[in-house]
């Protein structure tokens, strides 16, 4: 592959200073649990299900403990006495609180030596059924193989599972390699995941569990008949990250978005919640072998594609050693970055080559999700399908691994099948023509795109050394991140932020490190012995 | 290329234009040259291509041609249709309701407030309802503005303010009134099952429930808006698509000056 000469002391540096802003960022969230991290672990001791007026059973488990103000001890060890004590399972306590008929705060204390051995047991189930989820795709990857170059990833959002699921499967037939689906506008806001099968929604539908099961059903029904794997993607973001975890890791999604900047930025959720709440999903993920994708992305639909260009590769740093800190291997990071910069711009296609292929370079293990344009379209479907051919041919020539298909259509309306069919075809037609491009151009020393790519690794390398200084907390209050500022304390969620008292347990985290461990090592060795592996360099 | 592009029998086309009979033009006046492509959910087939040229043929297109066909899945076929129309329309006849106000760059416009009102104009802007898109409301307020035009924010005399994103119609309400506003401008992106003309409804009714429609000069704007809709709808405009801040603010101004003389 062809590559720029950059400044790596300073790429160096920058990633230092990157993983002291996450050190220091975790040294404070580690001190709290959240409601949601609570109920995801609800989620993973089997409590399902919705009570008499629709409210999700862990809710029903953690509101409990909040109002008697117990959270802190943590959802595990008040499960764990009553299963204990009363011989019952987590879901028959979670029935039983429901109807009004059980106290979790009122039992009769266990020995929390017990507790700890009964949670260790309850743990261990869990995760016997996110690792047969992950050996199962495992397998499949291994039977079918697994393209190199850019996977194709496209959006179904018709609002309608079951309509959802039939443009899915078309598409896949057409070539998509990996399929969205789109939520709901407004789910991000909920403090609680919606339960079952569901109909409708605002450009998409709701994540959630029986949702997931049905598309993955369906997806691998269609990958069956294609002798193709098809990746199902979905959004672990807004105020139930860790929940969205817990029914990915179940349901066995392949990439799930998952960026708490993302959150507190254009939702104007509680940073410190979300921060919080995204470390413990972003474990969830790793264990599950879960792709996670960032968002950085957004920030250049919002702000200038060529002045906030550092912005991305800045929050791009910082979001590596969040996710490196939560437990997730370099193969599982699929940082964000688009293709957004204004048409008009003399040689704009050029600072966007010299952009990804910078991203390329400095995050070379990971699975970059790279955005088409979307802030320049304007419903001239026939400029736009240039658009995105030539955003196609820098996802091909720069390698990048998750490549999100434009649409011609794009600021019409949410995709027609036809526009899907037609996305594809552009971007397989550029990834055949050009597909040894890449390895076969050298970028002239010094040349505009060099120096784009060290201009914008410069103004990073400051942007990180200032939030090193500062913290991201106050960073994100001046604006500093797509020119959004958003207070400490204000936002959505914070009452769900709970200190973790001396007693905290959560049985998950030393198991999901080590499923997240042993499947990195697997992943590794896989790719020794096969040949299929894409090596960057 | 099929030869049927090419024989669109020119000879027999009358060559003048006749706005009274207004037709597509494709490279010959009056040829009425049009194209489309539409997905059928049957699979791909010769009864498949009948049945697109048949629907071409309802839709007034003469000797319409299947340029391209091909199976998007099992049953579902893609269509790309080349054809007169064989209809026209009296263009002498047509009235369309447009904002209709002189166009002023930014130094205009501030100039223009200077001289009529001696203030800043407050301007407050949301995206509404559960629309979490900010492209829209950012294009027209945000200092940057969007493709060259600067927004409101950028605008000596005018203050503006931001709400963003999925804000609930009786929060919008209640800001404007604290905010003084002169203006509120609503942003709807996602207009999926026309959910942006139920809340716009809904935003109308609920400052008319509380008398306080005729306080707000009302603005709204987005992919799927037009000036038509937004009056319609009980707004005082709309902007669609290719309108940026300036058209706004040029309007904004003219139409606060001319309620300020009749007052």
């Amino acid at each position: 592959m062809a590559t720029l000469r950059l400044d790596w002391e300073k790429v160096a540096q920058a990633r230092e200073a990157a993983k002291q802003i996450a050190e220091d960022t975790n040294a404070y969230t580690q001190q709290f649990t959240t409601t949601t991290i609570e109920r995801s672990i609800c989620r993973l001791l089997g409590i399902d299900g919705v009570d008499a007026v629709g409210v999700p059973l862990p809710n029903v488990v953690v509101d409990q403990l909040m109002s008697r103000q117990m959270l802190g001890h943590g959802a595990a060890y008040w499960l764990g006495q009553a299963a204990i004590s009363l011989s019952k399972e987590p879901q028959e306590l979670a029935e039983a609180i429901a109807r009004g008929e059980l106290d979790l705060t009122q039992i009769d204390p266990v020995d929390p030596f017990e507790i700890q051995l009964w949670t260790e047991k309850k743990a261990d189930e869990a995760l016997s059924i996110i690792h047969r989820n992950r050996l199962i795709r495992e397998e499949k990857v291994r039977q079918f193989g697994d393209h190199s170059g850019p996977l194709l990833y496209v959006i179904v959002a018709t609002g309608n599972i079951y309509e959802d699921i039939v443009q899915a499967k078309a598409a896949a037939k057409q070539g998509a390699d990996v399929i969205a689906v789109i939520r709901t506008t407004g789910q991000s806001l909920l403090d609680y995941v919606p339960f079952g099968a569901t109909t409708e929604g605002f450009g998409g539908t709701m994540a959630t569990q029986k949702n997931f099961q049905l598309m993955r059903e369906a997806l691998d029904e269609v990958g069956e008949e294609l002798g193709r794997y098809i990746r199902l993607c979905n959004y672990c973001s807004g105020l139930c990250m860790p929940e969205i975890a817990v029914m990915g890791a179940l349901e066995r999604l392949d990439v799930m978005l998952n960026d708490a900047l993302y959150g507190i930025l254009f939702r104007d959720i509680n940073m410190q919640r979300t921060l919080i709440d995204q470390s413990f999903s972003r474990l969830i993920n790793a264990a599950a072998g879960i792709i996670i994708n960032t968002g950085e992305d957004n920030y250049l639909t919002t702000s200038d594609a060529y002045e906030e260009a550092h912005t991305v590769l800045a929050s791009q740093f910082i979001n590596e050693q969040f996710a490196l800190q939560a437990g997730l291997p370099e193969e599982q990071i699929g940082l964000g970055h688009a293709f957004e910069m204004n048409p008009e711009l003399k040689n704009a296609f050029l600072y966007e080559f010299a952009q990804a292929q910078m991203a390329r370079q400095i995050f070379p293990n990971a699975p970059l999700k790279y955005m088409p344009p979307t802030k320049f379209k304007t419903g001239d479907i026939f400029k736009g399908y240039v658009q995105d051919a030539l955003f196609n041919i820098i996802s091909v020539i720069s390698h990048q691994r998750i490549h999100l298909l434009g649409m011609l259509t794009e600021a019409i309306h949410t995709p027609f099948m036809a526009d899907r069919a037609l996305a594809i075809d552009n971007a397989r037609y550029i990834a055949t023509s050009m597909a040894d491009l890449g390895n076969d151009i050298e970028f002239r020393e010094g040349g505009i795109m060099e120096q784009r790519a060290n201009e914008v690794l410069d103004l990073a390398l400051d942007l990180l050394e200032n939030i090193r200084k500062d913290g991201l907390f106050r960073t994100l209050e001046e604006g500093r991140f797509a020119g959004v500022k958003r207070p400490f304390e204000g936002g959505k969620g914070l009452s769900g932020v709970v200190f973790k008292e001396d007693q905290y347990l959560n049985p998950f985290i030393p198991l999901l490190l080590e499923e997240a461990r042993i499947g990195s090592e697997r992943y590794h060795l896989s790719k020794l012995q096969s040949d299929q592996g894409e090596k960057y360099e | 290329m099929s030869k049927g592009l090419y024989s669109s029998k020119k000879g027999e086309l009358d060559s003048n234009l006749d706005l009274t009979h207004l037709r597509p033009y494709g490279d010959t006046m009056n040829d009425g040259k049009v194209q489309l492509s539409f997905t059928l959910p049957v699979p791909d087939s010769e009864v498949a291509v009948e049945a697109a040229k048949q629907l071409a043929m309802k839709m007034g297109i003469v000797e319409p041609i299947i340029t391209h066909h091909a199976p998007l899945d099992k049953d579902f076929s893609f269509f790309v249709v080349y054809g007169s129309l064989s209809y026209s329309v009296d263009y002498t006849q047509i009235h369309v309701d447009s904002v209709d106000v002189n166009m002023m760059t930014m130094e205009e416009t501030d100039l223009f407030i200077q001289q009529n009102f001696g203030r800043k104009i407050k301007v407050i802007g949301a995206s509404t309802g559960t629309d979490a898109h900010t492209v829209g409301i950012d294009a027209i307020l945000n200092m940057k503005g969007y493709a060259g035009h600067y927004g409101l924010e950028r605008y000596k005399m005018i203050e503006a303010l931001n709400l963003g994103s999925q804000v609930t119609n009786e929060d919008f309400i209640r800001k404007a009134v604290e905010f003084d506003a002169d203006v509120m401008l609503v942003s709807q992106t996602v207009t999926q099952k026309n959910v942006h003309i139920q809340n716009l409804t809904e935003l109308v009714e609920l400052l008319e429930a509380e008398r306080l429609r005729k306080r707000f000069l009302l603005i709204i704007g987005g992919p799927r808006i037009n000036h038509e809709l937004a009056k319609e709808l009980g707004c005082d405009a709309g902007f669609g698509p290719g309108k940026y801040a300036d058209d706004v603010a040029s309007f904004i101004c003219q139409e606060l000056a001319a309620r300020k003389q009749q007052n």
